[in-house]
């Protein structure tokens, strides 16, 4: 750093010799003020999102850095939001850092007073052998007058309208190969 | 009703004068960013003007700013303020939606000559024809001018001139005899109700009172004339809180530093709008050059007028108030004092001028002995 | 906003003065409840002075039709329609049908109907109704459809309404006259709602009533016109097009039923209904190629596109239902997908008592919401109902991907499908539900694979190929979604029309309303063209169905020879020169058939449809004021009192919904109304909704701080009218109690709420947030406790917004105490043991029966 340099970063240098003369503006700009920029800008990429909450169906922008979400707010390209959101759209960045998350799987013992950690695959596999067996305890394959039925009172399933259209369709596509007719949806509701 | 002739505000380019900046640095009619070093073809001055007559209460604003610029939260309490829980602005929520339920009596309607009570586009009243028989609203304002909120900060000035100020513009709004409890309403009953939004926020004030006394110069004026704390610079002297008429700046409580409104100074800097205003879904908070936002809000305030919306005024439009007029204005539906705003905020160093040519001297002898001390700290 | 600035006058009508009613031009308190008799007054105001949009009326709607000499009016039988069957609970529809139709409806099975929600079946078409249809174009004949309407709604007036809603005369008439008022060639009018309107006890018919008023003004299929549902959730839309319901499959077509549908021919048939007008005449070509989609190279013509695989639905297996179920260890397992019902669905007890009996339980979702922690902190622990001890329930919590960490389509409230982008990998074990189903279905495909059951072999030969990708193998959302679109097997080109679908197995297809989603392979939901750089209609942003059109039924945007009913309406219009409809939007109608064509009198389907036909779902073409087919409780709104209610019907001896499907549970107590006695003890209507800063159970609002702390604890609104008469306090405790339960929070004494005149006495309201549970960051008691479990016969929605109940001051009790609590106010409404309130409370269900009667054929 040369001493003019190193002189101009000197905030009453600056406020003496420039057009500031009471340092409130220009002279008394530190470092990071000058060199602030928004975060946005230097974000590793931006993804054209839709707001999560409800069915207005608002376009957001997700900025990601470094593997986490840095802001998301609304796409001003929109015909629906042009840029605006409301409070839980706002939110929307709050929602996915939030330090309630629960981002590992949780078990609990049928009787157990807690919880316990469980692996993923371990939990899939025991899934699939709880819904096979229920599946089998109330298979019906026909009604007392003889009429297919083809299905199973085992189990049953409830989405939330969060889910997207290719999720409920591939829910509902396995659970009528399942023969599992007990499956409803916020929709309903 | 008063009425409002219109006044002829200075634009921003009259302001923008040698003259005006060489004498009216510490009070007065001024365009702040030349005069802070930023030459005479600085930005234009950047500012919002929040028109509270569209003004929803979603709170996005409050949101929107919180998520961009990482603002803690304040904690859980109810604060029965009608939908506010916020309660003020502080170094923890840099805006700040107020709402104030206004029941209207049949009284006050017809002492008005209006319907309505010069509601704008408003119809029929709200509770006409309904057997309402009692009012709640200022038993809610006296509950919430003794709400204490831990709010995680150290609060300035109390904005209200007094506590009870919402309680007694409740009561006036009525139409009662002061002497009448709360809830009480003789001879009548809320005919007509009206809830008043608002999103307050740092008023970006041109003659700055928080900044004029701040001694670290961590408070400064930016290229397009707003006011921002530099979180890298401020020690939490807390000097500015005082200095602020608003009782806009505190600090936060932990951490020491002051804070408040940056008008998104990162993003203003890549031509972007702060994240409230763009955040707000009815435009209530327009962001833009303060000279198009005056011309903007004269046109609504005349269009409110025509419609009967006598009531309407702007707040802190006009560079020859005590501020020196904000970078952050308003168009009320009230008076100030409901919306718990001062009604004639004047910046506490207004009298420096005076003070400045004693202490002068004295300061500039400070200067060269802190330069001296500087220069003798380089490595 | 914008269009108030524009000089758009809002009306709101709500039981509560909220931000929208600040922000409107009319505020209209109304009792919850009662919208029918509010709506059916303006019906009532538009006929008497004949304001209808009478050219549009004539030609569009079935105003004209006459109904079968059979039919009795509420009118005439006090508040039931001809054909009820006091045994079953459910109406015979013969009598409702167009003259000459009777035979049509003989074989129908209304109480299977009614048990498999089968109107909902029919959302976007219209059931079974000929397009050969006997009308009165003079409409003065007694029996026209406009004549009957006339007569329903003869004594819903001013006077009526204010007896009823609590709504002042004069308040009715500025909402009557501006809605009129704004209406016909040059103006439009827009309904819009949120679906609490719904969920009622007559929340199908709640929705008819508007569609009544904006048919009779001509704002139906008209810009600036309509009726909006403002839906609450991302894809709620999506959910019910691309159905995770009992009685759907995707794009409306039912779910096969074991009586009704037999065979594949069988279930085809009774889709197209070969005799009508309209579009579902191609249901054999849509349901082949969900076929084809569903069971891959299996299906085949030959075996009917194994449609034996097909499981079979013979009554309720509703949500409700499957609740019961558990609570008796009838249903072992139970996944929820996002869904937190230990919240949000009514009478939260009974939800949890299930949960608590089930053998397995899987929730996925962001956070640790009450459905999986029932067993920890429920109010049933807290009484000793639920014992952690002696809760069997094994509870799988499997972490979910937010929006950002996957992608995908979510339908929005207006059919727009718009596609999200992927902006990063969810965390730790944080998966899509995509990759959850996906991989689920592999596992058990895996191990049933050698399996020589019958009832395996579905799973066995379920097309399951999805390309994977990335590190944790997700499925590809785009085949899926190519998939539900639809492609040739022939060439493998994605198909861009649903007219394209065949019925001979050359084309598969997922959901045959979004076909055209991924026309020419490309994803047109990713399509993001700046809609500054479109026209207002915004044509390139997204795609919606059917078509991407935009507006549905906009054939009648224009006049019956095609031209725009007015300039400033102009929409859709008929270009002679080319042949074509021409306008903003894609036409909702065939492209080229002009208006002046008419069908032969051998004509079926689309044939059928006439040049001026705007309505190409409807089995007639036009749009209904009456609906001769399809609702189980009527084929006109009428007005009922909510299940629950301090009032007796000023309209009829009939109190309620007689049609209502009710569940006789001691988990499922519900109040005396009248006329039975004892309504005092719980003399309060109380109602429930959404603040802007949560999110229906709070799962997606409680935990995350910023929205939080915006509405911090639960709480709930009162009049100071009311709060003076139960000593509540401003800030202070309350509760509110119910048969079912009791909730407290802090009361907020607001002159937002307002004391009603309803009939001769003043009835409070009390109004509820239900956002809150006892996990997350803001912690309450849950409002959607207070309700019984009574729902709507057309849909099995629940009536879910106007209940009757007590407020007290203060806290309420917890722990045991709060059981004796709540019995002792049984006591003394006298419903200790179980009660449900009579469903018939007329003298006139025998005429009605009678009436019904069709032994001589009907005609």
């Amino acid at each position: 750093m040369g001493v003019r340099t190193w002189l101009e970063s000197w905030p009453v240098y600056r406020q003496l010799t420039g057009s500031d003369p009471l340092g409130r503006g220009k002279a008394a700009m530190s470092r990071r003020s000058a060199e602030l920029q928004p975060r946005t800008e230097t974000a590793d990429s931006m993804a054209r999102s839709v707001c999560p909450y409800c069915a207005v169906g608002c376009a957001q922008r997700v900025y990601v850095s470094d593997g986490r979400v840095t802001q998301i707010e609304g796409d001003p390209d929109s015909p629906i939001n042009r840029g605006r959101l409301c409070p839980k759209g706002a939110a929307s960045k709050n929602l996915v850092n939030s330090k309630f998350r629960q981002t590992t799987v949780r078990y609990r013992r049928p009787y157990s007073t807690e919880w316990e950690d469980l692996d993923l695959d371990t939990a899939m596999d025991m899934i699939a052998d709880r819904v096979i067996a229920a599946r089998a305890a109330r298979w019906e394959d026909a009604d007392s007058e003889g009429r297919p039925l083809n299905r199973t009172l085992g189990f049953s399933g409830l989405g939330g309208a969060t889910l997207d259209n290719e999720e409920n369709y591939l829910i509902k596509k396995l659970f009528t190969a399942m023969g599992a007719i007990q499956i409803e949806n916020q929709a309903r509701i | 009703m008063v009425a409002h002739e219109p006044r002829t505000v200075p634009t921003e380019t009259d302001l923008r004068d040698e003259r005006l900046i060489r004498e009216n640095r510490i009070f007065g009619p001024l365009d702040p960013a030349p005069e802070a070093g930023y030459g005479m073809d600085a930005p234009p001055r950047m500012g919002f003007f929040t028109d509270t007559s569209v003004c929803i209460g979603c709170k996005a604003c409050e949101v929107a700013c919180k998520e961009w610029n990482n603002v803690p939260e304040t904690g859980l309490d109810l604060l029965g303020m009608s939908y506010d829980n916020t309660g003020d602005l502080t170094a923890n929520s840099w805006r700040h939606v107020a709402f104030i339920e206004q029941p209207v009596s049949r009284e006050k309607l017809a002492e008005r000559g209006t319907a309505t009570g010069g509601q704008a586009g408003k119809e029929t009243p709200a509770f006409e024809g309904l057997p309402t028989s009692r009012v709640a609203a200022p038993d809610m304002a006296a509950r919430a001018a003794t709400t204490g909120k831990e709010t995680g900060t150290r609060p300035g000035v109390p904005p209200s001139p007094e506590p009870g100020a919402a309680v007694e513009m409740a009561t006036e709004f009525l139409g009662m005899p002061s002497t009448v409890l709360p809830g009480q309403l003789p001879g009548g009953e809320r005919t007509d109700f009206r809830w008043l939004m608002m999103s307050d926020v740092c008023k970006h004030c041109t003659h700055a009172g928080c900044l004029d006394v701040c001694p670290t110069g961590a408070l400064f004026r930016t290229e397009f004339g707003t006011v921002v704390v530099q979180e890298d610079i401020c020690n939490g002297c807390g000097y500015c809180i005082s200095g602020c008429p608003y009782g806009v700046i505190d600090q936060r409580v932990g951490d020491g530093r002051a804070w408040k409104c940056t008008l998104c100074y990162d993003r203003l800097k890549d031509g972007m709008m702060p994240a409230c205003a763009k955040a707000c879904p009815t435009e209530s908070i327009q962001y833009g050059p303060l000279d198009e936002l005056r011309e903007r809000a004269a046109r609504r305030l005349d269009h409110l007028h025509d419609i009967g919306e006598t009531g309407a005024r702007l707040y802190g439009n006009d560079p020859s108030d005590g501020v020196g007029g904000d970078g952050a204005f308003f168009l009320l539906l009230d008076e100030p004092e409901v919306y718990g705003l001062p009604p004639d905020p004047v910046v506490p160093t207004k009298d420096l001028p005076a003070m400045w040519r004693t202490a002068g001297r004295a300061a500039l002898a400070m200067a060269a002995a802190v330069a001296v001390a500087f220069l003798g700290r380089r490595p | 906003m914008v269009a108030k600035e524009r000089g758009a006058k809002i009306i709101h009508v709500d039981p509560r003065f909220t931000r929208t009613s600040a922000l409107a031009n009319t505020y209209v308190p109304i009792r919850a409840g009662t919208d029918i008799a509010f709506l059916g007054g303006i019906v009532r105001y538009i006929l008497e002075n004949e304001l209808d949009f009478r050219e549009y009326v004539l030609a569009y709607t079935n105003a004209a039709s006459i109904v079968s000499e059979d039919f009795r009016d509420t009118e005439d039988l006090d508040g039931l329609f001809s054909g009820y069957d006091p045994e079953t609970g459910v109406y015979d529809p013969t009598t409702w049908q167009y003259e000459g139709q009777e035979a049509a409806v003989q074989d129908r099975d209304p109480v299977m109907e009614r048990e498999t929600a089968m109107p909902l079946q029919h959302e976007s078409h219209g059931p079974g109704v000929s397009g050969r249809v006997r009308r009165d174009e003079t409409l003065q004949h007694p029996r026209c459809v406009y004549q009957i309407l006339k007569r329903h709604y003869d004594r819903y007036t001013p006077e009526m309404v204010e007896r009823i809603c609590g709504i002042p005369p004069e308040k009715f008439a500025d909402v009557a006259r501006a809605w009129t008022e704004n209406s016909g060639r040059e103006r439009t009018t827009a309904l819009a709602y949120a679906v609490g309107w719904t969920q009622h006890a007559t929340g199908a018919q709640n929705i008819r009533t508007g569609a009544i008023i904006q048919l009779l003004l001509g704002n139906v299929g008209r810009p600036g016109g309509g009726i909006m549902a403002f839906r609450g959730h991302a894809s709620i839309q999506g959910s019910t097009d691309i159905p995770t319901l009992f009685n759907l499959l995707p794009g409306y077509l039912p779910m096969p039923n074991a009586k009704l549908h037999e065979t594949y021919d069988d279930w085809v048939t009774s889709i197209c209904h070969p005799e009508q007008k309209g579009f579902w005449y191609h249901a054999p070509a849509y349901c082949a190629s969900l076929m084809k989609a569903y069971w891959g190279d299996a299906a085949t013509p030959e075996n009917d596109f194994c449609y034996e695989y097909m499981p079979r639905i013979n009554g309720d297996h509703g949500i409700y239902k499957q609740v019961l179920d558990m609570i008796d260890g009838k249903i072992k397992g139970y996944l929820l997908f996002g869904q937190n019902p230990a919240v949000g669905s009514i009478n939260g007890r009974a939800q949890r008592l299930g949960m608590a009996n089930l053998d397995w339980l899987v929730v996925r979702d962001l956070f640790m919401i009450e459905s999986a922690t029932f067993w920890q902190n429920s109010q049933e622990v807290e009484t000793g109902e639920i014992v952690p001890e002696e809760c069997r329930t094994e509870v799988f919590f499997l972490p979910a991907a937010s929006h950002v960490e996957k992608e995908g389509t979510f339908t929005q409230t207006q059919r727009l499908l718009q596609w999200r982008e992927k902006a990063l990998d969810p965390p730790n074990d944080a998966r899509s539900d995509l990759w959850f189903i996906y991989h689920l279905g592999r596992i058990i495909k895996e191990k049933l694979a050698g399996s020589t059951l019958r009832r395996d072999r579905p799973i066995r030969d379920v097309a399951w190929d999805y390309p994977l990708h990335g590190e944790y193998a997700e499925p590809s959302a785009e085949a899926v979604l190519r998939e539900i679109n639809g492609y040739s097997l022939e060439t493998g080109q994605t198909l861009r029309t649903f007219g394209q679908y065949r019925d001979d197995g050359t084309t598969v297809g997922g959901c045959w309303i979004y076909c055209g989603v991924f026309a020419d392979g490309v994803n047109q939901a990713a399509r993001r063209r700046p809609g500054k750089e479109q026209t207002w209609v915004a044509p390139e942003w997204g795609w919606a169905w059917p078509g991407n059109r935009r507006v549905l039924y906009n054939r009648a945007s224009a006049d019956p020879e095609g031209r725009p009913w007015s300039e400033r309406k102009a929409y859709l219009w008929w270009n002679e020169e080319t042949g074509c409809w021409d306008g903003y939007d894609e036409p909702d109608f065939e492209r080229t058939k002009p208006p002046t064509y008419r069908p032969g009198p051998e004509a079926e389907g689309t044939e059928a449809l006439a040049g001026d036909d705007p309505f190409i779902m409807q089995g007639d073409g036009k749009g209904w004021l009456y609906a001769p087919s399809g609702l189980i409780d009527g084929p006109m709104p009428t007005h009922y009192e909510p299940p629950e209610s301090p009032v007796r019907n000023q309209l009829y001896g009939q109190q309620a919904n007689p049609a209502r499907k009710v569940y006789d549970r001691p988990e499922n107590t519900t109040h005396p109304s009248p006329p039975e006695p004892n309504v005092e003890v719980y003399p309060y209507v109380f109602t429930v909704a959404r603040l802007t800063e949560h999110h229906t159970a709070g799962g997606m609002s409680r935990f995350v701080e910023h929205l939080a702390e915006l509405q911090p604890e639960m709480f709930f609104e009162v009049s100071p009218e009311l709060a003076a008469e139960r000593g509540l306090t401003h800030l202070g405790w309350g509760h509110v109690i119910t048969a079912r339960g009791c909730v407290e929070g802090k009361v907020l004494v607001t002159d937002r709420l307002t004391p009603l005149r309803i009939a001769d006495r003043i009835v409070h309201q009390v109004w509820m947030p239900y956002h809150w549970g006892p996990s997350g960051w803001s912690t309450g008691d849950s409002t959607n406790d207070l309700f019984t479990m009574v729902l709507d016969p057309n849909v099995l929605i629940q009536e879910g917004k106007a209940g009757t109940c007590d407020v007290q001051a203060g806290r309420r009790p917890h722990g045991p105490d709060l059981l004796e609590y709540l019995r002792e106010y049984r006591r003394r409404a006298g419903i200790e043991e179980f009660h449900h309130t009579p469903i018939i409370t007329t003298d006139a269900a025998e005429a009605s029966h009678r009436c019904g009667r069709t032994d001589d054929g009907g005609a």
